[in-house]
């Protein structure tokens, strides 16, 4: 009959309306600057260096290989390879980034500079609220604004982080058990041995 | 005490005046009057406007404005500062003349609708022998505002949205004065403070509202799609389609005019809402004979509140109809009905009181109803669709 | 004083209408005429006829002149004025029959008699009038505009079936 879907339409959006008020589901506006959708794990937005321990210098884990440079598509890395090197977590002097800058404006964030890294120095952050006033260096990120602790990482990715800790952990394992078995079957230790005098490959 | 508060601002009218210099005796009523209606009319405009948009908003799953005051309910502030600091641009081709006086017109006509609605008991700004008349032919040079406004923009858009407004508006209001001419046929009378007062009797608790009759109640919903129609009020608001010829006829218009098209289209809601009170829902008589002692006028602004919600309520549920359903519903459906009430408003006042008429009266409008609609409906089998112009 | 306001308002709308260069201002013009006739109606007591003028004239007649003029426009618009040579003889020829009509006006016997009172005819009474002893007038012109209503429907449906008809042959 004439008139019975404009009633149902009726009915449907007055149940709409008195709903708002005491259910959730068809309310579904979440007020933006005071409510914040809950963030799925794997969310990526822009790259952060990761470090271990408290000094982020010191814990750094890249070693500047410049794989990440060569392989971001929109060439938005730019690093400078230190002239000396610094000890890395397994204890084997490594390069480290004298500048390491990345152009967040640039940046599209699609993940290939975390997957080419073979260190696991560099991952995705979650963080999207980066507006700034300053339109020219803003969004030009040096190495300091970069690195964020390894805490940081667990707390944002927890299952990744916590499987990277564990493949880490592990190298660090072998690369002992390696060296204590190499320091066991050497009898003398090795002072005779020619040092070499200050010729560093870098 | 229930008399006083009642009759408050008649009593009010007549001490200023009492008290006033003998020159300005004569104009002083009126022109109180005149100034109550403006002041009460853009405030409930202002109210409408929010509740609109928070009504609309709860209907589609969201808040509606809630940053400006507490619940959002200060945002008409905000809107009235934006509209009167924008940028008033008006297209170098355009009749300037004729773009300014457009709004105007629009609003002078609409406001001087309100003149012959009895608000409250004793409460009219003048009572007019011919009332009902004179609200038709004013509400006929508010479509000589809009051809005004989409014609002076000379663009082809808004002169198409001019044109196709005027023809829904032309046709829709033969269905309008038809569904009234049953009220004035049962009233006797063409003045509305004639047919609020022969509707303000009860029987028992039970009001005398002309809506409560067969006939009234065919009447009352012929009258308020008309009335829809009338105002360009989705789903009749294909002239002023949002989605698209942007705002139709008053897409030139920036700034305050557009503020002033705005209000001049929700008075002109108004005026027909209150009118449709005025015929079918009894003006400003209470709904049962126990609640009389609330005073009239607050009656009035209530029934006016309920119409605005039902219009709020269809807009955020129907979507938009096209040109032709719009003109097939009118001439093919709500005429014929509108004539069909108009015989059962003859057969109910030449039958006696009592079960009978209501039978007969009842089973005529629905089963004329039921069989426009099959008739209306038989027509929209699906079919190949003819281009007159693209073969 | 009102009257004397409405009738310059009339005279002067008419003026308007016939000497502005654009259509549709002459319209605009045509309707404010039209408007001082009512608001002269309804000064003299005439409610019926002063509404109706309204409802009529501005809402329908206005509207109709409005849709032929835009219907039918050609893409020429008038440059100037409408202005005549001889438009001295003109307005000597005019005033001459303004002359003529205003003498015989004032030498008719109905000015001569004394003023009667107003007759107070009310809407009742025109409602009455036209269903009782002008009933068959009135139902002769509803046919009438029956049949007008009918013919313009058929022109329109003839013209849209033609073009059908013709897209089917080919």
């Amino acid at each position: 009959m004439l008139g019975e879907g404009i009633a149902k339409g009726l009915v449907e959006t007055a149940r709409n309306f008195f709903g708002s008020y005491v259910s959730k589901d068809r309310l579904t506006t979440v007020q933006y600057p005071e409510e914040r959708l809950p963030q799925i794990e794997a969310t990526r937005d822009f790259p952060f260096l990761v470090y271990d321990g408290d000094d982020w210098q010191a814990g750094m884990r890249c070693v500047a290989c410049q794989i990440c440079e060569k392989e971001c598509p929109p060439k938005c890395i730019y690093i400078e390879k230190s002239k000396d090197k610094k000890p890395d977590a397994l204890g084997k002097p490594q390069f480290y980034p004298a500048v390491f800058n990345i152009d967040i404006s640039v940046c599209m964030s699609c993940q290939i500079c975390v997957e080419v890294c073979p260190f696991e120095a560099i991952k995705m952050d979650t963080e999207f609220e980066l507006s700034t006033d300053n339109r020219f260096s803003g969004l030009l990120w040096n190495k300091e604004k970069l690195s964020k602790s390894n805490e940081h990482y667990n707390k944002i990715h927890p299952t990744e982080a916590a499987e990277v800790d564990a493949r880490l952990a592990e190298d660090k394992a072998k690369a002992e058990a390696k060296a204590k078995a190499a320091s066991e079957s050497k009898p003398t230790p090795p002072t005779s041995a020619p040092a070499p005098t200050g010729a560093v490959h870098g | 005490m229930g008399e006083t508060a009642d009759q408050i601002f008649v009593i009010l009218q007549h001490w200023i005046v009492a008290h006033a210099p003998g020159i300005l005796q004569p104009i002083l009523a009126p022109l109180l009057g005149v100034i109550a209606i403006i002041g009460v009319f853009a405030l409930l405009f202002a109210v409408t406007t929010v509740l609109e948009r928070k009504g609309l908003g709860r209907i589609q799953n969201r808040y509606g404005p809630n940053r400006v005051g507490p619940f959002g309910l200060l945002q008409p502030i905000a809107d009235g500062i934006k509209s009167v600091t924008k940028e008033d641009i008006v297209p170098q081709a355009a009749d300037k003349v004729v773009h300014l006086l457009a709004p105007v017109s629009l609003v002078l006509a609409a406001f001087s609708l309100f003149a012959v609605l009895p608000v409250g008991r004793n409460m009219v700004l003048a009572n007019l022998d011919a009332g009902v008349v004179f609200f038709f032919a004013v509400s006929s040079v508010t479509e000589i505002t809009i051809f005004m406004a989409g014609w002076s923009s000379r663009n082809k858009y808004s002169l198409l949205g001019a044109m196709r407004a005027i023809a829904q508006m032309v046709s829709y209001e033969v269905p309008l004065i038809l569904a009234s001419v049953t009220v004035i046929m049962a009233t006797g009378s063409l003045s509305t403070v004639a047919i609020v007062e022969k509707q303000a009797g009860y029987t028992g608790i039970f009001p005398h509202w002309f809506v409560f009759t067969p006939w009234g109640f065919a009447g009352f919903i012929l009258y308020m799609i008309a009335a829809t129609a009338e105002s360009n009020r989705s789903p009749f608001d294909l002239p002023e389609g949002e989605s698209e010829i942007i705002a139709g006829y008053f897409v030139e218009y920036s700034g305050f005019k557009f503020a002033l098209f705005f209000l001049g289209e929700y008075l002109g809601m108004f005026a027909i809402s209150g009118l449709g009170i005025t015929l079918f829902l009894g003006g400003w008589s209470a709904p049962f004979s126990f609640l009389t002692w609330v005073p009239s006028y607050l009656w009035f602004v209530g029934k006016l509140l309920f119409l605005i919600v039902m219009f709020i309520w269809v807009r955020g549920t129907l979507p938009r109809l096209r040109m032709d359903q719009l003109m097939n519903f009118a001439w093919k459906f709500m005429l014929p009905m509108a004539l069909i009430n108009l015989i059962t408003v003859g057969i109910w006042h030449f039958m006696q009181q009592g079960i009978l008429r209501w039978l007969i009266c009842s089973v005529i409008v629905i089963a004329s109803y039921v069989l426009l609609g099959r008739g209306l409906t038989q027509g929209w089998k699906l079919e190949k669709r003819i281009y007159r112009f693209a073969e | 004083m009102l009257f004397t306001t409405f009738a310059i308002l009339t005279v002067a709308g008419a003026v308007a209408a016939m000497s502005f260069r654009n259509l549709v201002h002459s319209v605009l013009a045509l309707i404010a005429a039209f408007a001082g006739l009512a608001a002269i109606y309804l000064q003299l007591g005439a409610q019926f006829i002063g509404l109706a003028q309204v409802l009529v004239y501005i809402g329908a007649v206005a509207i109709l002149i409005v849709f032929a003029i835009l219907l039918t426009r050609d893409k020429k618009v008038a440059q100037q004025t409408v202005s005549f040579s001889s438009w001295k003889l003109n307005g000597v020829v005019a005033l001459a029959v303004f002359a003529v009509i205003a003498w015989a006006i004032f030498q008719s016997p109905t000015l001569q008699h004394e003023i009667l009172p107003e007759p107070q005819v009310s809407m009742q009474q025109v409602g009455n009038a036209l269903m009782l002893r002008y009933a068959l007038p009135l139902e002769i012109i509803g046919l009438l505009l029956t049949a007008a209503l009918i013919g313009a429907v058929t022109i329109a449906i003839s013209e849209k079936y033609e073009k059908h008809e013709r897209r089917e042959r080919e």
